[in-house]
């Protein structure tokens, strides 16, 4: 039964680079890119610019970049927790699936977790788009029911008795996660701290990272 | 609606399985489906409640075998055969049969820049007093629309407590189905996960949703 592979993980495009051999959904989605472009409904060149926002230009390092700003500076994070679209937008974040921003503080005594259970709404200006397994049925539908044991699935241990905090993104408000800052950083400066923000971190099925460590 | 794609407290999908060193797209062909899906929400001039529709009427079954970005193509193809900017036929011929319509806008490349930075605010000025305030205990509605909600099934007919408000937003039920955007107040709800799924649930777990107005009562 393992022939096919599972629905819904993403991985289901084994065909492509194979020479010549083109999977259905490549040879389909060229066929409407052709038929817009023929109707000139759309500019190639704009498909070119809006991929290569998301591929190169947007993407977690922005979020990880606001997280290591409110660890360093207390009013920057009173900002931040206050109103968030503001703030991010003081370092230049704003825009598409960002446009209404809330942070969201992980403490001794709170853990938050962000998820979109009814399609895949994520924080783009922030973090860029989201992984295959944000918008995969098992993330979707366990978060809200049995957060501990997805962050289990993360490797990541929140004891019992530490508030779980899901958010489920049903509006036009994306969460970002303020993560703790790890021990043994008390002389990082803003670009190091930076460094040890993962995007996971940011949703809340990881950690930031201890200085030294590997992603 | 009451589709696959309200997925809250469903059970049996197995592990959630994280791709290390996930590249942002896995084929191609996912990176001209999202441009797409993006340039062509423009030119058809939908809005992202429609877009929402449209990916999640389909057929539960279909729903949950594709990937996310097929069902973006799927909700994409709906919207333009919908509006007869493409037709079924051209679809499955992949060249053009019939001539183009007139579109509101192309998005041209030296505008995408500035289009994204600038988003799609869904925020209204108020023009009807807030009815709910912070701290307030309200009751998730016991509705099952058949067309397009924001409301999750694993919510209604739940108590929770007010812990946001965030203005007044767009209403997607009536904006997704060609009502008009119809603006309400729009909050945060936290419900207790024993609320939300029983005594077994864990006790120290909360979730919040995002409820317009309409979707809440006062505590029944």
């Amino acid at each position: 039964m393992h022939d096919e592979p599972e629905p819904g993980h993403g991985h289901e495009d084994h065909d492509h680079e194979h020479g010549s051999h083109l999977s259905d959904m490549e040879l389909r989605v060229r066929a409407l890119e052709t038929i817009l472009v023929e109707k000139r409904y759309v500019d190639p060149a704009a498909l070119d610019a809006i991929i290569e926002t998301y591929e190169v230009k947007v993407g977690p390092r922005n979020g990880a970049k606001v997280v290591a700003k409110a660890w360093v500076d207390p009013a920057y994070k009173a900002r931040l927790l206050k109103d968030a679209t503001a703030a991010i937008a003081e370092l230049g974040f704003t825009g598409r699936q960002g446009e209404h921003m809330v942070a969201v503080e992980n403490t001794d005594k709170v853990h938050n977790l962000v998820v979109c259970t009814l399609c895949s709404c994520y924080p783009w200006s922030v973090l860029g788009l989201p992984p295959v397994w944000y918008k995969s049925a098992p993330y979707r539908s366990r978060a809200v029911i049995d957060p501990r044991s997805v962050l289990a699935d993360f490797g990541v241990q929140v004891s019992d008795d530490k508030e779980m905090r899901v958010w489920d993104s049903t509006a036009e408000i994306r969460y970002l996660v303020l993560p703790q800052r790890p021990a043994g950083t008390e002389h990082c400066n803003e670009e190091q701290l930076a460094a040890l923000v993962t995007r996971d971190s940011m949703i809340g099925t990881g950690l930031a990272m201890s200085p030294g460590a590997t992603p | 609606m009451n589709g696959a794609h309200d997925m809250g407290g469903m059970m049996g999908f197995g592990p959630v399985i994280a791709e290390k060193n996930e590249p942002v797209f896995h084929a191609p062909w996912e990176r001209r489906a999202m441009a797409l899906t993006l340039a062509m929400a423009a030119a058809g001039g939908w809005s992202i409640d429609q877009s929402r529709a449209a990916r999640e009427s389909q057929h539960p079954a279909r729903y949950l075998a594709q990937t996310y970005y097929q069902i973006w193509i799927a909700g994409l193809e709906k919207l333009m055969v919908e509006r007869g900017l493409v037709t079924r036929d051209e679809l499955a011929a992949g060249k053009v049969l019939q001539p183009a319509k007139t579109v509101p806008r192309i998005l041209s490349a030296d505008t995408v820049a500035t289009t994204l930075a600038r988003g799609g605010p869904t925020a209204r000025v108020p023009t009807t007093p807030q009815r709910f305030q912070i701290g307030e205990r309200v009751s998730a509605r016991n509705m099952h629309p058949a067309g397009h909600t924001r409301l999750p099934r694993y919510v209604r007919g739940h108590v929770g407590v007010i812990t946001d408000v965030h203005g007044v937003h767009v209403f997607p039920d009536s904006n997704a189905t060609g009502g008009g955007e119809r603006p309400q107040w729009l909050y945060t709800v936290r419900f207790g996960a024993r609320e939300l799924w029983g005594e077994g649930a864990d006790k120290a777990a909360t979730v919040s949703v995002d409820a317009w107005e309409s979707y809440l009562e006062p505590e029944k």
